[in-house]
């Protein structure tokens, strides 16, 4: 078995030549979420970003793409895919992308499709974009995860349930300003979060969301690549996992024996919230913002239903010119207006009238 | 209900990404897009992305919205002056109405602009935000 592999390589060597992310301006301090639910005290993170009144998981993944396309200095003619992730799409029926398409410009001639995997949905269309670009179907393609994250009033979900987005542009690794050197996924039947249809808000398994579904997945899947790779967490300059909260990011760099100092770039929980389908391929974007030439980076997600997608990716001189070309991470979580609980209630449509 | 999808989806292209046209005879910026120089009068119709980079020309803050706008009291109207040259009437967004000033950068960012109900299509377009940097 341990021979097996369970890497993934694409034909061609791919790599990432343009990134962008879209964090909304309103924040939800947990104390203001603790004051109405607890009568006082805190929560897992600080604070969580909270879309506006005319925002949804189209507009941002429409921003986030933006801001892609900036850096990469393509014309949206020459994507062949555009693949949206998202666990709150605006319609039932009727696929985001399209949307998104349009708006940059990139219709008609090339696929477009929503992914659904929870928290996991933006890396498997960053996977799914490695594949058609690395078969040669097409030359570059684009994958988004966004996400307008709801939990129930009061519940635990709602201190960290929040809104953000991050795109992708996969391209040959020649013209990358990352290139993927492998990938991986790990994923099995585990009920760990759920909503079933017609349904407002989601439920989850309490505890049963730790240790077998987010632990057990992130843990197999950076374990084998590193395994497989022959890689000691030394190697890399920096590590990102998906955050759920704080807290189970750092144990998880703990158990694999990655440093404080490889984990901090790349984890805004913190200071954004969940924003789910977003949350590890944000960390990212962020640790793009201030990476070197050379540097060697892992990016492993976790979806709740469950599984991880593990990449590690090594930086190239490309990255020095254009990151520049479009709002870095900290810019968007420097543009910050913080709000209340009863206009919160407003901005998410929590009140039924 | 019909009438508004496809009167919506007509306007797809200058509602998302500021689509309008150049004249190829004075040389004319044109949005929203009219098939008709306002200068000179001739026949436009090359089609022109704007860069959606403009300033606040002027503007006004509604408090009694029309239908499906309701949600959004109280926001700022504003002329705004592209670079390229045309002004677009257009909502602004991410700033509360006594931060407007005239002459201040803003930028175009794609947002909702409205819906009719739970069971209709819900229309995105233009509006305007502070330069974010
Ligand atoms: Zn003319």
């Amino acid at each position: 078995m341990d021979e097996q592999v369970k890497l993934m390589h694409s034909q061609r060597p791919v790599g990432i030549i343009g990134y962008g992310s879209y964090i909304p301006m309103y924040r939800l301090p947990n104390a203001e979420i603790a004051r109405v639910w607890k009568g006082g005290g805190k929560g897992p993170v600080k604070e969580k970003a909270v879309a506006g009144l005319d925002e949804d998981s189209v507009t941002i993944a429409i921003e986030a793409a933006r801001n892609a396309l900036a850096r990469a200095e393509i014309a949206p003619e020459q994507l062949r895919a555009v693949w949206v992730g998202s666990e709150s799409p605006p319609y039932a029926v009727k696929p985001s992308s399209t949307i998104v398409a349009e708006a940059l410009g990139a219709t008609p001639y090339l696929l477009a499709a929503d992914m659904e995997f929870a928290c996991k949905a933006g890396t498997e269309a960053l996977q799914a974009a490695m594949g058609l670009v690395g078969s040669g179907m097409g030359e570059y393609a684009l994958a988004i995860g966004a996400d307008t994250a709801q939990g129930r009033p009061g519940d635990a979900l709602e201190y960290t349930a929040a809104s953000g987005g991050t795109a992708f542009i996969v391209g040959p690794a020649e013209e990358a300003l990352a290139v993927c050197q492998a990938s991986l996924s790990y994923v099995t039947d585990t009920p760990d979060f759920w909503r079933r249809a017609h349904q407002v808000y989601p439920s989850h398994g309490g505890r049963f969301t730790g240790e077998p579904a987010y632990f057990h997945h992130i843990l197999s899947a950076a374990g084998a690549m590193m395994e497989q790779l022959a890689m000691q967490p030394q190697e890399f300059t920096y590590v990102v996992f998906h955050q759920p909260n704080v807290k189970f990011p750092r144990r998880a760099a703990k158990r694999l024996g990655f440093t404080v100092e490889q984990l901090t770039p790349g984890l805004l929980s913190g200071e954004i919230g969940n924003t789910y389908a977003a949350a590890a391929i944000t960390g990212f974007s962020a640790v793009l913002d201030i990476a070197q030439p050379g540097d060697r980076i892992l990016v492993v997600s976790f979806g709740s239903g469950a599984g991880s997608d593990a990449f590690v990716w090594h930086v190239t001189e490309a990255i020095t010119e254009r990151r520049d070309k479009a709002p870095a991470v900290a810019d968007y979580i420097r543009r910050r207006q913080e709000i209340d609980y009863a206009l919160y209630t407003r901005y998410r449509g929590k009140l039924q009238m | 209900m019909e009438a508004k999808v496809a009167h919506d989806w007509r306007l797809r292209g200058q509602r998302y990404r500021l689509e309008g046209e150049v004249c190829e005879h004075c040389g004319a910026k044109i949005f929203p897009p009219r098939d008709i120089c306002p200068h000179c009068h001739q026949p436009a119709r090359k089609p022109q992305t704007f860069s959606g980079k403009g300033e606040v020309y002027t503007f006004s803050t509604v408090q009694s919205p029309p239908q499906g706008f309701e949600r959004y009291v109280p926001y700022t109207v504003a002329l705004v002056k592209l670079e390229e040259g045309p002004v677009v009437t257009a909502q602004l967004t991410d700033v509360a109405p006594q931060d407007v000033k005239i002459g201040m950068p803003v930028e175009m960012v794609t947002r909702r602009l409205y819906t009719q109900n739970d069971e209709s299509t819900i229309t995105y377009g233009y509006k305007f935000r502070p330069v974010l940097r």
